[in-house]
This record gives structure tokens, sequence and C-alpha cells, in this order.
């Protein structure tokens, strides 16, 4: 049986655990407010956006002249995978399933014969993949540090990705992000962006043919970019969401097995202390009746 | 006869409901959408959403520029910004514009994607400077 000091050093320390655990609940939950509005706010506008898209991209028809970001090169080889995660941990699962989701997709790419490079946002996921798919990893960007995402913050992975696309780097691009369920729940997510997924072709004839005013392709050309930016500032949104989410659960979580611990050493303790009381009588009285 | 309209901005839905008629400033020059219009997809200028019920005008949103997409029974703005017009200040917009002569001055004229973008960010902070004189 343990001494009585290390029993209360022990209980000491998980005190202090439990301290640090709660306060990063109450952090998380007041972050998570936060990102949940800015998440459901911002949804609208995406979705509208993406349909708006997907209506154009089943009336262009994938000429050479098309657009890349809408019909995409025409092949179907190099693979750009990027992964979204948090720049920090503590957080239950949430990290490892992205990590995990795109540790399979690249396995499956590789194993079809296809090129895969990574471009990781978020910290987690770049320190996840580097060790097995480090010479993928063309680019890594943190995002740590932000208060509150603005859509500025998405241009400049989306003008990247744009600029790739445009040197020829790559010919489909994937996210793999935590979409924002409830606060208890994230879905891991697999969304490709280019080429732009047609809408259900198999609907048949009876669509909606656009008008565009100016042209097609000056509509397009602006409309292609907004939209890729929208979509990465949206994964990022519902990732952020996701990310306070899983911390608070998590943080949750520990606090209670630490509460759990604490009763257990108490108890530990306490019934220690008396073992030790009672041994110290016994040996008094039967000292005394020895007399 | 209504057309659904709605104005969203990257941030939030600012706007969703039925209006007779809507004025949208279109690239090539304002342009009012009635229920039943012909499908486009129309790219915005910067300048003034005005939305008509009953013969008057119900609505102005200021937009500083973005897409809107048109169908018989919907119009649906997506503006890089909206703000109703009430809320529109002079001296964002001569801050706008001050940061728009800089970055016009500077662009690379050739570029002609970066050129294009420089002009609308100019005519975008115009626009709200006009719209802010006018309320």
């Amino acid at each position: 049986m343990a001494s009585l000091k290390a029993l209360r050093t022990r209980i000491n320390s998980v005190k202090s655990t439990q301290k640090i655990t709660s306060a990063m609940k109450m952090v998380a939950a007041s972050k998570l407010r936060r990102a949940q509005n800015q998440v459901e706010s911002a949804r609208p506008y995406a979705q509208r956006m993406a349909r708006m898209l997907s209506e154009l991209a089943a009336n262009v028809a994938p000429t050479p002249g098309a657009p890349r970001l809408l019909v995409g090169t025409g092949r179907d080889q190099v693979h750009l995978v990027v992964p979204i995660t948090a720049d920090r941990g503590l957080a239950g699962a949430f990290n490892a399933n992205v990590g995990r989701a795109s540790r399979a997709l690249l396995q499956r790419l590789e194993a079809e014969g296809k090129t895969v490079k990574l471009l990781p946002i978020g910290r987690k996921g770049r320190d996840y993949l580097r060790r097995d798919y480090g010479s993928r990893i063309v680019h890594d960007i943190s995002l740590a540090g932000r208060k509150r995402l603005e859509f500025a913050d998405a241009l400049p992975v989306a003008e990247r990705i744009v600029g790739m696309l445009e040197a020829g780097e790559f010919d489909v691009c994937t996210l793999v992000y935590n979409r924002f369920i409830s606060v208890i729940s994230q879905q891991t997510t697999t969304q490709q962006i280019v080429p732009v997924p047609a809408a259900g072709s198999a609907e048949g004839g009876a669509r909606a043919f656009y008008d565009a005013e100016p042209e097609e392709e000056t509509v397009l050309a602006s409309l292609l970019p907004q939209n890729l930016a929208t979509q990465i500032f949206t994964a990022l949104l519902e990732s952020a969401a996701g990310e306070h989410g899983a911390r608070m659960s998590a943080m949750d979580s520990a606090t209670r097995n630490a509460g759990d611990m604490i009763n257990r050493l108490s108890l530990n303790y306490n019934r220690t202390r008396q073992a030790n009381i009672t041994k110290e009588l016994i040996e008094i009285i039967s000292g005394a009746e020895a007399v | 006869m209504t057309t659904a309209l709605e104005i969203v901005s990257p941030e939030k839905l600012l706007l969703s409901r039925p209006v007779e008629m809507v004025v949208i400033p279109a690239f090539e020059g304002e342009m009012g959408v009635l229920p039943g219009h012909a499908p486009m997809i129309v790219l915005l200028r910067g300048g003034t959403i005005r939305l008509y019920e009953n013969g008057q005008v119900t609505g102005e949103f200021f937009v500083g520029g973005g897409f809107a997409e048109v169908t018989p029974e919907r119009c649906t703005v997506l503006a890089t910004e909206a703000i109703p017009l009430a809320e529109v200040s002079r001296g964002e917009g001569e801050r706008r514009l001050a940061a728009a002569e800089h970055a016009w001055e500077h662009v690379d004229k050739d570029d002609v994607a970066a050129r294009d973008a420089a002009l609308a960010r100019l005519q975008s902070a115009h626009a709200m400077i006009e719209v802010a004189g006018v309320a």
C-alpha cells in the first residue's frame, strides 16, 4: 500500500490537472459559441455559391478552352490533398480523425498509381502526416493565433491553389476536414473542390440555361476563384467550430475522469490513514496490556 | 407575383423575402428583376440594390460587388459585402478610395486580371462614397 505522503501528492497533482482541464473546457465553450455563430451564418453563402456553380459546371462542356478551375485539366493523375486540422491538440480524436482520413485517401490514391501532393493547413495535421508522407508535402499553412477567422484568411490559400493549378502542378484538389454537426459531433468530410463536381447529371435534360452578363468567361473568371476561397473559408470555419466543440467535450470528460480519480484516491487515502491509526492504537493497547 | 430575393455576404444571410421587383447594379448598368425573369448569372459592380413592393422602394442596400443568380422564381445576390444603405459611412468610403488608389498605382498594368481587380476596387469605393453622400 502506498504511503500517506505519496497519496497526498498524487491527489494534489490530479487536482491541479482537473483545474487545468476545467479551465480549458470553459475557454473552449466560449470560443465555441463564437465559432458556431460564425459558421452558421457563413453557410448560406457557401451553399448558394455551390449551387450556382454546379449548375454552371453542368452547362459548360469540358472543352479545352474552359476554365481549369471549373473542369479541371482533363486528367486525373496528380492529386492535391488539403487536410485541415487544428494547431493545438487536446481535442480528443479531432485531429487524428482528419489525419486518419487523409492517410486512407493517400493510400488509396497511391495504390491506384496516382501522384499525391499535400498542402496541410494547421500544425497538427502536418505533424501527423510528416513522418510517412513528408516528401509529399509541398507547403504548409498555419493559422495559429487568429482570434477570429476572416474571409481574408482564406484568400492566400485559394490563391496558392489557383497558382498551382495554373502551373499544372495538380489535376484534382480535395479538402479533408471536420464538419461541425453539433457540439459533441463532428463529421470527417472529404470534399473535392477542383474541378467543381457537376450537379447530378443523372436528372436529365430539363435544366435552366443561364445567360451571363458580361460574357460567360468574364463572369467565370471572377466567380471561380471567389468560389474556391468561399469553400475553403467555410471549411476553415467548420473545422474551427468543430475543434472547439471537440476540445470542450474532451476536456469535459477529462474533468470528470479527474473527479473520479480524486474520489478513488481520497477513499484510499482515508482508509490508509484509518488503518494506520488503528494499527497504532493496537500497538499502544497491546503494549499497555503487556506491562 | 413576387420573386424570392436573397442577399447573402460571405459572413451572413442578410435578407430573405419575396419582393415585387429588385434593381441590382449589374456590371453593364442597373438591371431590374421581375418575377419570371430569364435565368441569368450577373456580375455586380459596387452600387445599390433597391427592393420594390407596391410600387415603392422598401429597402436599399449597398453592395461592394459580387454576383447575382436570377431564375424565374428567385434572385440570389452573392455580395462580397452588403450593408444597409443607412449604415454606409462616407469616411469609410474615402478611406477605401485612398487604399484603392494606392493599389491602383502599384498594380502591374499588363496583368489583365490584377488590373481589372484594382479597377473594380476603385469603382466600388467611388460607389460607396456616392451612396453615402445621398444618404
